[in-house]
């Protein structure tokens, strides 16, 4: 985990990161104007819209931004998972009400990033991307299933 | 009368604001006025009570009476399990509540 | 009976330790109530108007004896000394305190139990037909197909914030005896061509909008069935809606897009899928079967001694059919005439326990009409069973009478009911065994909910039974006509509702009708169905 006050100047401030590459610093647009703009680098997305609109400049985009508004609403976990399984490969950056008890989830999504509005108590957060020595499901984190275990 | 309840926080068990400590009789409930949510807000963050809310009551010969059915079940418990209220040899304990 | 292995036994573990560390949290104010909510819930954990209560998971409603014994210890030692078992085969315990919660799930872990995913917004436990395994008309055990989906949605991380609870059956049999068609997914395992895949149902359920889900794929093979099943989810999870509590639910969506385009964005999003890998490695479907393998039956009596008539009218109504001749699948009717729907002791759930290991091969079912069942009795057993069921006060005669009525918990103990449930319940029961109607009455499903959510399953009643809230008073509606089988309807509301005295009368009614009406082998559904509301609307009403 990289120290969070080396991270920059990003309007939100990142408190996990697990990516060894530049924070990208400036602003995001949103998803309407990303595909509109040819050279936006960083684009935040809201739960209501379709991550599959940004398919086809995923190339361009080093920063993606998944807003929280409430913990409760749980759409950007598809919005995360749809890009990490079309190849994205830049920061995928959780924002908003992100709580200790959602980030093994938000990881397993495919976050490498966290800006939480408030900002998370580190031992509970250790112990809470830590949760699961091992998962049920296949999803884009690369890591083998139980399933795929017992039958190695 | 305005009174106050909620659930213990680690208990669950249903209590009522009796002027500087929560109770499990209703009967011990004390008209708060506009104190209400004053006191909720702060009893709430010092954690003695979960989800406290404000009802309507009233104070008859026998003791105290919430308006709802719903606070009145509480105060009382399951109206099918009258072993499992409050004080389980008083068999009229549930006679008022429905 | 699936037996954990190391790795699912470290899953269960570690939700326990989550769980502790997330009730130390807001025990010390980390988390705000609003904050932790979500997350006891997700654990069972709910604030009923007396107390927490843990809704405690029976997956796919089969457990052994040493699961219902201490499932009996935790309702002595923790609780007071009961618990409730529910329509969705679960067991929910009324007297919780969230500092032994934790504890608790400990204790249930140490069985290869849990309380993942019983409440929140997410999928819940998978339920399935009580008979699996020991039915003589099902085409497979579903029960393999049940853990599977099990494994995959616990603690499955995109699907732990859906708009809304989301629930799963699956049978293998074309009589439904899990209330299939009213799931938010309903998975039928069927034969297709000699291949063995799976229809899936999508968008029923009941509560304020009752529907019935319609078919939106009528084979899927079986190596794809996790893949299906994530498509049907990730379609909800983005575009279920979020701005209306009451309108959340999977089968708003499908009935709002229709289930034709519903079914074109879950096939689309299916094919994007399948080049995901998110299918477990069919081995572990081969792995699970013999979990499921049936014991070694023996061939024995055929047929019972009737001489006790009320062992034989017991034997009767309380036992099913059985795949081997020497076997029955016999029901604990946990409906004793005037008691609570689906309470069981401590000592009763023992005695339970005791009598699977001693006749049903140390094995358990919930049914989801609140009963239980030992799926694999040898008919030479069958009177030494009843007797020691008659004992224990468990061997009410009463399956699918009107006196084995499902019923919420209702005002009694929910914080969500308008009404009472359980007095109607029990003054009904003791109404009809009184009279000796039930007798003359044959199968009459009587489902009663204490508010609109309908846990007491009313819309699917031949007749129902809705508490509401009127001015402050409770107040019953009466509908007629549900069937939650494989003939899936919804009832219909007779006209204004009653009070408590007056809705038991208005049931004494509509039976007479019924009784009054009926042709040859007809039950109340039938004759319902075949001279409709009119006469039923008359009896009541003028």
């Amino acid at each position: 985990m990289t120290d969070r006050n080396d991270l920059g100047t990003s309007p939100d401030e990142v408190q996990f990161r697990f990516r060894d590459d530049e924070v990208v610093d400036h602003g995001t647009v949103t998803v309407d104007a990303c595909c509109d703009q040819t050279n936006a680098t960083a684009v935040r997305i809201e739960p209501g819209d379709d991550a599959r609109l940004l398919l086809p400049f995923l190339d361009r985009l080093a920063l993606v931004e998944v807003n929280f508004p409430s913990f409760g609403d749980g759409r950007g976990y598809s919005a995360a998972r749809i890009l990490r399984e079309a190849g994205y490969t830049g920061e995928l950056r959780a924002v908003g009400d992100v709580l200790i008890d959602q980030l093994s989830h938000m990881r397993r999504c495919g976050f490498d990033a966290f800006a939480p509005d408030a900002p998370l108590d580190e031992a509970d957060a250790e112990r809470a991307f830590a949760t699961w020595d091992n998962v049920y499901q296949s999803t884009v984190d690369g890591r083998r299933t139980i399933q795929e275990l017992r039958h190695e | 009368m305005k009174i106050l309840t909620g659930n213990d926080l680690k208990s669950g068990a249903v209590i009522w604001w009796d002027g500087e400590n929560w109770s499990s009789h209703v009967d011990c409930a004390l008209d708060v006025g506009e104190q209400g949510p004053e006191i909720l807000a702060r009893e709430e963050a010092l954690r003695r009570v979960n989800v406290p809310y404000i009802i309507e009551a009233e104070r008859t010969e026998d003791g105290v009476r919430p308006a709802h059915i719903k606070d009145r079940v509480r105060a009382v418990g399951p109206t099918v399990r009258p072993d499992l209220t409050l004080d389980p040899q008083n068999t009229d304990a549930l006679d008022w509540v429905i | 009976m699936y037996k954990y292995d190391s790795y699912d036994q470290a899953m269960v573990d570690a939700r326990v330790e989550e769980f502790r560390d997330q009730a130390r949290r807001r025990l010390e104010g980390k988390l705000t109530e609003d904050q932790f909510k979500p997350l006891r819930l997700m654990n069972g954990l709910y604030l009923q108007l007396h107390a927490y209560m843990l809704r405690v998971a029976i997956p796919y409603g089969t457990l052994n004896s040493e699961q219902m014994t201490a499932l009996a210890n935790i309702a002595d030692k923790y609780d007071r000394g009961y618990g409730h078992f529910t329509t969705r085969q679960n067991l929910q315990y009324n007297w919780i305190k969230l500092e032994d919660a934790a504890d608790i799930l400990a204790d249930l872990a140490k069985v290869e139990m849990h309380a993942i995913q019983t409440s929140g917004n997410c999928i819940r436990n998978i339920s399935s037909d009580h008979f699996a395994g020991a039915a003589h008309d099902e085409l497979v055990d579903p029960r393999p197909y049940a853990e599977l989906l099990r494994q995959w949605s616990s603690f499955h991380p995109e699907f732990t914030y859906l708009p809304r609870k989301f629930k799963i059956c699956v049978i293998a049999a074309k009589k439904d005896r899990a209330a299939m068609r009213l799931h938010d997914i309903g998975i039928q395992i069927v034969e297709q061509d000699g291949e063995i895949g799976a229809a899936f149902y999508v968008g029923g359920g009941m509560g304020r909008t009752p529907m019935i889900a319609p078919m939106i794929r009528d084979f899927v093979p079986l190596d794809q069935l996790i893949t299906y099943s994530e498509a049907c989810l990730r379609v909800y999870n983005r575009y279920g809606r979020r701005d209306n509590k009451y309108k959340a639910r999977i089968k708003i969506l499908v009935h709002e897009l229709g289930r034709e385009e519903y079914t074109r964005q879950v096939e689309e999003e299916f094919a994007h899928m399948l080049g995901q890998g998110v299918e477990p490695p069919r081995e572990e479907l081969e792995r699970l079967k013999p979990f499921f393998a049936d014991p070694v039956f023996e061939d024995g009596t055929k047929t019972v001694d009737r001489a006790d008539p009320d062992f034989a009218l017991w034997v009767d109504r309380n036992t099913h059919r059985h795949k081997h001749d020497s076997y029955v699948s016999a029901v604990i009717s946990l409906k004793p005439v005037a008691g609570i729907p689906g309470d069981a002791t401590g000592d009763q759930m023992r005695v339970m326990a005791k009598l699977a290991k001693q006749y049903s091969f140390d094995e358990l079912r919930i049914m989801h009409t609140q009963n239980v069942v030992l799926p694999h009795v040898k008919i030479a057993d069958l009177h030494a069973l009843w007797t020691q069921l008659d004992a224990a006060d468990l061997g009410a005669p009463n399956m699918d009478t009107i006196e084995d009525m499902i019923a919420c918990p209702g005002l009694d103990y929910c914080a969500l009911a308008n009404a009472r449930s359980i007095p109607l319940a029990q003054r009904i029961s003791e109404k009809f065994d009184t009279s000796g109607k039930t007798e003359k009455l044959g199968e009459l499903k009587l489902k009663i909910s204490g508010c609109i959510n309908a846990c007491g399953h009313h819309h699917a009643g031949h007749i129902g039974i809705l508490g509401v809230d009127k001015k402050g008073k409770e107040n019953y509606q009466l509908s007629l006509g549900g069937s939650e089988a494989e003939d899936v309807s919804l009832a219909k509301i007779t006209g204004p509702g009653f009070d408590e005295d007056g809705v038991i009368e208005a049931v004494e009614k509509v039976t007479d009708v019924y009784l009054d009406k009926r042709e040859g082998e007809e039950r109340f559904l039938d004759t319902y169905r075949r001279i409709g509301m009119a006469p039923f609307k008359e009896a009541l009403y003028d």
